[in-house]
């Protein structure tokens, strides 16, 4: 249900952590049942095309099983959010101005949007529709995050994961718009909304075709030298025997710098905030997302179960608040390449 | 159309920067974006340094426009773009959407990483007061081609034409991160490339250029073959992005075939020597950026 009134500037009650949700991404309608029987409060989906950013074969909904994912959801008073976080192509702007009136119709609690175009038509048509600014709106700093609110009334931003512990709380101090960050899941080292380094390989990108480093131009080779990954010829990696293979990200590969062969731009590594949630909280950030539409139904409940304790144990208490070793042994299970960091939100990181 | 020279996206000294722009009043190009858009940590020139350049180039009969920086995080770099969206004298090219807001309707360029890929987005940066946009990178033909058709009123069309291409933006460095320096102490190690730093795949093809926060692509993006049809399809201006070896004979190579003194084909002929690592040109084909399509027969000459 659009909740219009926290779309006011002085509303929000910042430091209210009882409003704390937790938001998990849902690929399919199991994972949304799994997602919201572990303690989601919030769940984010997208259709099944390149309206959104996970636009991957055999993933998403479509109308009948997002009324059915709305439906479980709003029956245990939860909420569902639509991820509508690509940019609309040049021929294609019916395709996801149509995704805007679908999800209205559908009456989920509100659209994850990226492009302001996009905005003005949803706050044109469906002013009680609450929007929330997506990662892949770049919004790094409260100006930004000032223009979608004043223009087209967006109620939270989802802040890209680049900025540090510091830089949040400055956001948070000066903005009236609900602030969600990312909690755990794959890492983007670059600003989302500002890589193209997918297309740059493959033609396709996140803002253009919600995909990067796409399934379809990925190969696996086995040479003399090891096993090749590749995207679209282009090799990403190579390991030797007994090395673990990742998913060929291109960010995440291992190239030649200098005369060094090592992960140039970033290692497979899922970020991990579970550390900082007192902090978080504290400083009034609304809502952690959880990344993974693209993971399995197991993943998700895995991941939401471990949050919802330590959320829950955070509001007990901030200050006897302490993540306790299962948790992370449980999240460990699920991470990309089996490791963590607290990515740019520890300063050196960067 | 008209010819740009983009901002800087390299560190060099504040010599070498000085003696650039010095020479650049003699070029012969039209509009000129200035200011360090990619990493605030940069100091050679501070922003008093960068208003200096655009009055010189103003006297030259230049077009100065200052460029804000792409990813902003700090309350000090909102202070730095303050300075720059309040100023009374240039023009400025709005890279963040906090810029955007901050020109308060005022008229501005809307630069190339704001993503507008629609109609609608066009028009919501035409009503907040761009009175250009430059087209993203990743856009190709078939796109510029919808959105010219039924572009806003006024509003002026820019593509970037020549140079290596900002793929990405981080808050991490990766110069620093090369040499294993933190980026809060970098040493300015960016400044000893000039081009920035290759990065290549394991089999030795030239992927990627790591340009401190910045990725860039490894191959010269050049839309020499097109500009006919760039004219045609209504395009006001193209944009070359300065690199550290002969950006004169890029500038005049494209000035050249413009005025139709040259065959796309002979200078494409001559820079590609010029280029650190080759020429691409796929994303204009609605291809992968990394592409080269080579020209029809026709216009190769």
């Amino acid at each position: 249900m659009p909740v219009s009134a926290s779309t006011r500037p002085g509303v929000i009650h910042h430091h209210d952590d009882s409003r704390f949700e937790l938001v998990c991404p849902a690929g399919s309608l199991p994972a949304l049942r799994a997602a919201v029987d572990h303690g989601a409060d919030c769940v984010y989906l997208g259709f099944r095309d390149a309206t959104n950013a996970r636009n991957f074969a055999g993933l998403n909904f479509d109308e009948a099983a997002i009324a059915e994912g709305i439906r479980y959801a709003h029956a245990r008073q939860r909420k569902v959010l639509l991820a509508l976080n690509t940019y609309p192509q040049p021929d294609a702007w019916q395709v996801w101005r149509q995704a805007v009136d679908r999800a209205a119709e559908a009456g989920v609690d509100a659209l994850i949007v990226a492009d302001p175009g996009l905005m003005a038509y949803a706050s044109r048509h469906y002013p009680g529709l609450r929007l929330h600014l997506s990662v892949q709106g770049s919004a790094t700093n409260y100006e930004a995050i000032q223009f979608y609110h004043e223009h087209f009334g967006v109620a939270r931003a989802v802040l890209p994961r680049v900025l540090s512990v510091a830089q949040v709380q400055q956001v948070c101090e000066n903005t009236p718009v609900e602030i969600e960050v990312f909690g755990f899941g794959s890492l983007c080292v670059m600003v989302e909304g500002r890589c193209a380094l997918s297309s740059y390989a493959t033609g396709e990108s996140p803002n253009t075709h919600g995909v990067c480093s796409p399934a379809r131009h990925v190969r696996w080779q086995q040479t003399p030298q090891g096993l090749d990954s590749r995207l679209n010829g282009v090799l990403i990696d190579r390991y030797e025997e007994g090395e673990n293979a990742g998913y060929p990200t291109l960010c995440k590969g291992r190239f030649d710098v200098a005369g060094e062969t090592y992960y140039a731009l970033e290692e497979p590594t899922s970020l991990n905030t579970l550390e900082l949630l007192p902090r978080l909280m504290a400083m009034g950030v609304r809502a952690i997302k959880i990344e993974g539409r693209q993971r399995s139904p197991a993943y998700v409940a895995q991941v939401t179960q471990v949050w919802r304790q330590a959320i829950d144990s955070a509001r007990a208490s901030q200050a006897r608040y302490s993540v306790h070793p299962a948790w992370m042994a449980e999240l460990n299970k699920v991470a990309e390449g089996q490791q963590h960091t607290l990515g740019a939100y520890h300063r050196p990181w960067k | 159309m008209k010819i740009a020279l983009g901002p800087l996206q390299y560190y060099w000294p504040r010599v070498t920067t000085l003696e650039f722009y010095a020479a650049v009043a003699d070029w012969p190009v039209d509009i000129v974006y200035l200011g360090e858009t990619v990493c605030s940590r940069r100091h050679e020139l501070r922003l008093p340094d960068w208003f200096e350049i655009a009055g010189m180039l103003a006297e030259a009969g230049k077009t100065p426009v200052l460029s804000t920086q792409v990813l902003l995080e700090s309350g000090q770099e909102l202070k730095t773009l303050y300075r720059i969206t309040e100023n009374a004298q240039f023009a400025v090219e709005a890279n963040d959407m906090g810029a955007v807001h901050r020109m308060q309707g005022s008229p501005f360029v809307a630069g190339p990483f704001l993503n507008i890929y629609s109609k609608p987005t066009l028009d919501v940066m035409a009503a907040q007061g761009a009175v250009r946009w430059v087209m993203p990178l990743e856009m190709g033909r078939a796109g510029l081609a919808q959105l010219q058709a039924d572009r806003p009123a006024g509003l002026q069309t820019e593509v970037f034409a020549y140079g290596r291409m900002p793929l990405a933006f981080s808050a991490r460095c990766f110069t620093a991160r090369n040499r294993n320096f933190p980026k809060d102490n970098c040493q300015y190690v960016c400044m000893e490339y000039p081009d920035g730093l290759l990065l290549e795949t394991r089999e030795s093809e030239a992927f990627l250029t790591i340009n401190g926060i910045q990725t860039q692509s490894a191959l010269t993006y050049t839309l020499i073959h097109e500009l006919e049809d760039l004219s045609a399809l209504g395009v006001d201006v193209i944009r070359l992005s300065p690199q550290s070896q002969g950006m004169d004979e890029v500038v005049r190579a494209f000035r050249a075939v413009l005025d139709g003194q040259q065959a796309a084909g002979q200078a494409h002929g001559q820079l590609v020597p010029l280029m650190p690592k080759g020429p691409c040109n796929g994303y204009w084909h609605g291809r992968p950026g990394l592409d080269m399509v080579q020209p029809r027969a026709a216009s190769a000459a």
